[in-house]
């Protein structure tokens, strides 16, 4: 048996303390860090419990913006009157995330470190060869089946997609992660795979999540996130997009836009290229579909995820219309 | 004696068969009382984990367990090296090849995701660590992925399911319309809910085993094959089983490995296989393709149909799913030719799965009708009616029952079909496309015989004994109507006992063919133990009836009266008590009378044998249904979703209609899930299916499932049960995805002909 110790942590600090250990791990939810212990992937000596730790789990919001304690459920954040209000492409990205009974366990922390669904990654037995379990070992899915594999932000060593939804979200309102001693942007803490798909974040050994903070802004409150894929409910996104929008006062000139685009790319991905070529101009159905197509530049598919790079800039497009009040 | 502690059920509103009562066993399982195979508390068991192959073809050369086997806990680790003795064990048809020794953890690997070792431990935690330390060397061999493997070729012919009448060649050749098109669907699973699994324990040389079964006898057979035990020997115990849609039916590989090991280790042995284990451990339906070319005319009658399918099927069993099952029999024409063929693959043997056959089949001509309907510009209702089979054109035999008209136009009313407008894209709002499609679909009656068992207690409640089996569709319910029905006593009075090979033999939960069979032998049986009851009464020296001069008496209401309502009544603990009977048993079976030996009667409970096909007798007999659907599409995006649906079924007389509607339901939404999202998604270079989850594969949640009407338009059909019932429990998949195809050709004017229909078949 694999036995592993489970400690609760007494503070914060303690729990910094205990996660350097090697083989030790923050347990917030649970929900991704015993799937991967089931899947053989993560092989954890010690799990760290704060999932108790008082005020890690407080949402506040004014006028500043939102704060999230990293402990707070997604279900809670998802149903907080006041981050739907803020930020409703947040709410929507939780709610439209996972089943009701994971988001009533899991975490907002533990969210966006959730790893890739990549099924070669998920079955070491059956596919030794994974750059990101074992650098160097090569890539399984190149050559497989990669319909849910990403189109930005790859590289030859690693075609895995961040699944996420909320670091979508969290990711167009340049939200900042909240690490005690350092700030990092959302942007900046998720990196590219580039050579090392085994490095995903920023966070370094001892760091925990304390939360995340975003501040108001009037695209944040005209925004939406909208996720695409087969099954209703409960999947994980084919492509979705997060969307802010500010008019100038004329009501039609785009005066603030926000766009990121999960399911298609190695990790939460801002499309800057199609915000940049829609501000100061009015939004017209046709200059937004134009515009859409720009973050679609540098793509790399393998054939099975072909259509992701059609699909995505028609979820953008969507999604900035509806917002736009032109869908 | 006493076999089973009987289980009571609630209370009814209508009693008798064709009553709407609820689930004799749904609060127990909804409370968790009902108790499932791998929950029996069994003391001292170890247990025992699968280590399955990682390649698709090839030789296990070695297996090092040296430090599995040092491993803490670790009892046992059983290799193809092991001796296990056992024997090669009949097929479905009794047939048994003369000694054949069995190996259930192979040298010889077949398929990716095959057992070729298991680790016994102390507890299952310490067993799942234990085998991550085997170390396993292959020789690998050249293998072929799937289907679409280009060393698959063309495979074998079938025979035995080829079909033809006419001169469908030449009949095509010279149709003035002529479409042809291939149909394809993907490699599917049960995923049942309840995963699979046993419990096995050996007293002496007496074997019983705890395991989900669809077929108790079946298994109990099998088992006693494989160890060389008189069938006595053997317990399968399943009252409740957690979903099997074909899945459970025979034992399986991993089922002696457990049993074996038991018996190595002289202790209780439970396997519970992994959800990826229950990807490989079976096999579900394979992948078809075929081709289907209608010759018709300018006005839509149809003049030809040839049809040219083939399914997957593992290297070492050729199983057909046999695409041209409904085919031949959903429309009039007199021009006909079809032939199937299997072609190996490195795969585990492909299953049963809900519909087997008639299910590929009808998608893919249920599909073609609708295209040739497109063709001519004519509405799809109108050219099935048009092209109305009134009569089996494949046997010349008159059907039994089939009223698949009154389905097409009383669903095509319910559903509002007459408001359709014909055009491809010509229904929209916003950015949603809408269309409507129709399915029909159609599964044989099978017929089994079955016995019974009729024990009426000193305290006036009556039993009724089966070792038939409910997995959920309702036995338990429906055979408590039946006694309440044939004997006279109220369903408040009955306790059903089933689930257990010690029990009479039935027929199997199968081929929808287990309500059907077992009814009647309930029925007869019932029956026989009134007529004993009364004629006890009428006879016997203690019976307060011998004074009151009747010759005859009646049992209603669970009292036995003189006939005029007059004279003397007695409840059946009354009568019981004056008879000084504790018990009265009365068992029966609708064997016919040549073959009550005990050897007939065992082969008839544990083999196909003696199922009688739908066109056994004078008549062809089927289940029909006709599937209207409503696809709301995406247009830019190219999701799917059913919005709506009217199914309307002739299944016969309904036992029970409120658990057939939900056997209904539950095949539609089964449908659902295969026209939208089910597909095993196999890795071309080592054969293995890579979404061996339900996180990845997917079936449908709540939300994907619209508000299901369900019509019922069949009448008793006497040729096909005692009861007049038809089978219910798979016709309801059949049909659902061609429909929701058609309806999706209709909404996009997109023909999609390769299953799932996937957003980027759309896009
Ligand atoms: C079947 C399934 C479907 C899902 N579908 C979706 C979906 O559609 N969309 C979606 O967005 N997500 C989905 N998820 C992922 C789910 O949202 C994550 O599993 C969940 O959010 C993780 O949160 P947790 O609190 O349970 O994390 P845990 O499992 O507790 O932790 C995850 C990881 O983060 C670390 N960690 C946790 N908290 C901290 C912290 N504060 N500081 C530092 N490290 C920390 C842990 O050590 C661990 O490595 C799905 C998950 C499953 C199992
Ligand atoms: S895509 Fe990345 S995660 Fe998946 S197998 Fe390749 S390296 Fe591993």
């Amino acid at each position: 048996m694999r036995d592993f110790s489970y400690s609760r942590a007494a503070s914060l600090e303690d729990a910094r303390q205990a996660i350097l250990q090697p083989g030790a791990f923050v347990l917030a939810g649970g929900t991704t860090l015993l799937d991967l212990a089931k899947c053989g992937v993560t092989e954890p000596e010690t799990v760290v419990d704060i999932s108790h730790l008082a005020g890690l789990d407080a949402i506040t919001v004014d006028e500043e913006g939102v704060t999230i304690g990293a402990i707070a459920r997604m279900s809670a954040v998802a149903d907080h009157p006041g981050v739907q209000a803020a930020f409703p492409a947040i709410s929507e990205s939780l709610s439209l995330a996972a089943s009701a009974q994971l988001r009533n366990m899991a975490t907002i922390g533990g969210n966006l470190l959730q790893r890739t669904r990549c099924a070669y990654f998920r079955d070491p037995a059956a596919f030794p060869a994974c750059n990101k379990r074992v650098p160097g070992s090569g890539c399984s899915a190149i050559g497989g089946v990669t319909r849910n594999h990403a189109v930005l932000g790859v590289s030859d060593k690693c075609i895995a997609s961040y699944p996420g939804d909320l670091a979508v979200a969290l990711v167009a309102f340049d939200a900042v992660v909240d690490l005690g001693a350092r700030q990092v942007t959302v942007e900046d803490f998720f990196l590219p795979y580039g050579d090392a798909p085994e490095q995903e974040t920023v966070l370094r050994p001892g760091e925990v999540i304390l939360g995340v903070k975003i501040r108001a802004s009037a695209a944040g409150m005209k925004s939406t996130y909208l996720k695409v894929r087969d099954r209703q409910s409960y999947e994980f996104a084919a492509a979705s997009a997060a969307v802010g929008l500010e008019f100038e006062e004329d009501g039609v000139t785009v005066r603030d836009i926000r766009v990121a685009l999960g399911g298609v790319a190695s990790k939460p991905w801002r499309a800057r290229s199609v915000e940049q070529a829609l501000i100061g101009k009015p939004l017209e159905a046709e200059t937004v579909a134009w515009a859409a197509r720009l973050a679609m530049d540098g793509a790399v598919s393998y054939s099975d995820n072909l259509y992701k790079i059609e699909l995505a800039p028609r979820v953008i497009t969507r999604a900035i219309l509806t917002v736009g009040g032109l869908a | 004696m006493t076999i089973m502690e009987p289980r009571k059920h609630g209370s009814a509103s209508d009693g008798l068969v064709g009553g709407r009562l609820s689930r004799f066993e749904g609060r127990m399982k909804i409370t968790g009382a009902a108790t499932y195979a791998l929950e029996y508390p069994v003391e001292g068991v170890a247990h025992a984990v699968l280590v399955q192959s990682t390649i698709a073809a090839g030789r296990v050369t070695s297996i090092d367990t040296s430090a599995a086997l040092a491993a803490p806990g670790v009892l046992l680790v059983l290799t193809p090296e092991d001796e296990l003795g056992l024997m090669t064990a009949s097929d479905w048809y009794g047939n048994r090849p003369e000694n054949q020794p069995y190996f259930p953890l192979p040298r010889e690997v077949s398929y990716n995701g095959q057992s070729i070792a298991a680790v016994v431990a102390e507890s299952r935690e310490l067993a799942v660590e234990a085998a991550k330390l085997l170390r396993i060397a292959y020789d690998e061999a050249p293998r072929v992925a799937d289907l679409y493997d280009p060393a698959a070729g063309k495979g074998k012919l079938m025979e035995n399911l080829s079909a033809g009448w006419g001169d469908a060649e030449a009949a095509l050749a010279a149709s003035p319309v002529r479409i042809e098109a291939e149909y394809s669907t993907p490699r599917e699973y049960h995923v049942a809910m309840e995963p699979h699994g046993l419990t096995a324990r050996w007293d002496g040389d007496r074997l019983t085993v705890w395991e989900p079964s669809q077929w108790t006898h079946g298994m109990q057979r099998n088992y006693a094959e494989w160890f060389g035990l008189p069938l006595e020997n053997v317990q399968i115990v399943s009252p409740f089983i957690g979903g099997g849609f074909g899945s459970k039916g025979v034992a399986l590989a991993y089922g002696a490995v457990a049993a074996a090991a038991a018996r190595k280790l002289g202790r209780p042995v439970r396997l519970a296989l992994t959800r990826p284990q229950n990807f490989t451990s079976y096999g579900g339906r394979a992948a078809t393709r075929q081709t289907i070319a209608l010759g018709a005319t300018e006005d839509g009658v149809l003049q030809a149909i040839v049809h040219r399918g083939f399914n997957e099927t593992s290297t070492y069993a050729d199983v057909p799913e046999q695409t041209g099952a409904a085919t031949p029999i959903l429309y009039k024409v007199e021009n006909f030719s079809s032939q199937s063929r299997v072609v190996p693959v490195n795969v585990v043997s492909p299953g049963a799965l809900r519909g087997p056959g008639k299910n590929p089949s009808a998608f893919g001509i249920e599909c073609a009708i609708e295209e040739l309907a497109y063709k001519i510009g004519m509405d799809p209702l109108e050219l099935r009616l048009k092209n109305y089979a009134d009569h089996d054109y494949q046997s010349g035999k008159p059907w039994s029952t089939r009223r698949l008209r009154e389905a097409l136009t009383e669903g095509a009313d319910a559903f509002g079909w007459s408001k359709r407008s014909h055009a491809p894209r010509s229904m929209r709002e916003g950015r949603t496309l809408i269309g409507w499609g129709i399915g029909c679909g159609t599964f044989p009656v099978l017929r089994a015989p079955s016995a019974a068992m009729i024990r009426i207690l000193g305290n006036g409640r009556v039993e009724v004994v089966s070792g038939a089996i409910d997995m959920g569709q309702g036995t338990y319910t429906i055979l408590a109507q039946t006694a309440s029905e044939a004997f006279g006593v109220p369903v408040e009075q009955i306790d059903v006992v089933l689930g257990d090979s010690r029990l009479p033999g039935s027929a199997i939960a199968g081929g929808s063919m287990l309500a059907g069979s077992i009814t009647g032998a309930v029925h007869k049986t019932a029956a026989a133990a009134r007529d004993e009851l009364i004629g006890l009464a009428l006879n016997d020296p203690m019976s307060p009836f011998r004074d009151t001069g009747a010759n005859t008496l009646t049992v209603s209401e669970g009292r036995i009266s003189v006939p005029s309502g007059e004279g003397l009544s007695l409840d059946l603990a009354e009568l019981m008590a004056a008879l000084g009977r504790e018990e009265i048993e009365v068992t029966r079976n609708t064997l016919p009378d040549d073959a009550q030996g005990l050897t007939d009667q065992n082969n008839a409970w544990s083999s196909m044998a003696r199922v009688q096909g739908p066109t056994m007798g004078d008549y062809s007999m089927h289940s029909w249904c006709a599937h209207f659907a409503e696809v709301r599409v995406d247009e830019d995006f190219g999701t799917v979703r059913v919005s709506r649906m009217v199914s309307a079924f002739d299944c016969g007389r309904l036992y029970n209609p409120k658990m057939v509607e939900s056997q209904w339901r539950g095949g539609i939404i089964m449908g659902i899930g295969q026209a939208l999202f089910e597909e095993g998604h196999v890795d071309g270079r080592n054969g293995r299916t890579v979404n061996n989850n339900v996180g990845d594969y997917l079936v449908p949640t709540n939300a994907d499932i619209p508000d299901l009407q369900v019509i019922s338009v069949g009448v008793p059909d006497y040729e096909a049960s005692a009861l007049g019932g038809k089978g219910v429990g798979e016709v309801g998949i059949v049909g659902v995805a061609p429909a929701i195809a058609n309806a999706v050709f209709h909404a996009t004017g997109k023909r999609i002909r390769d299953l799932p229909l996937t957003l980027e078949k759309l896009i």
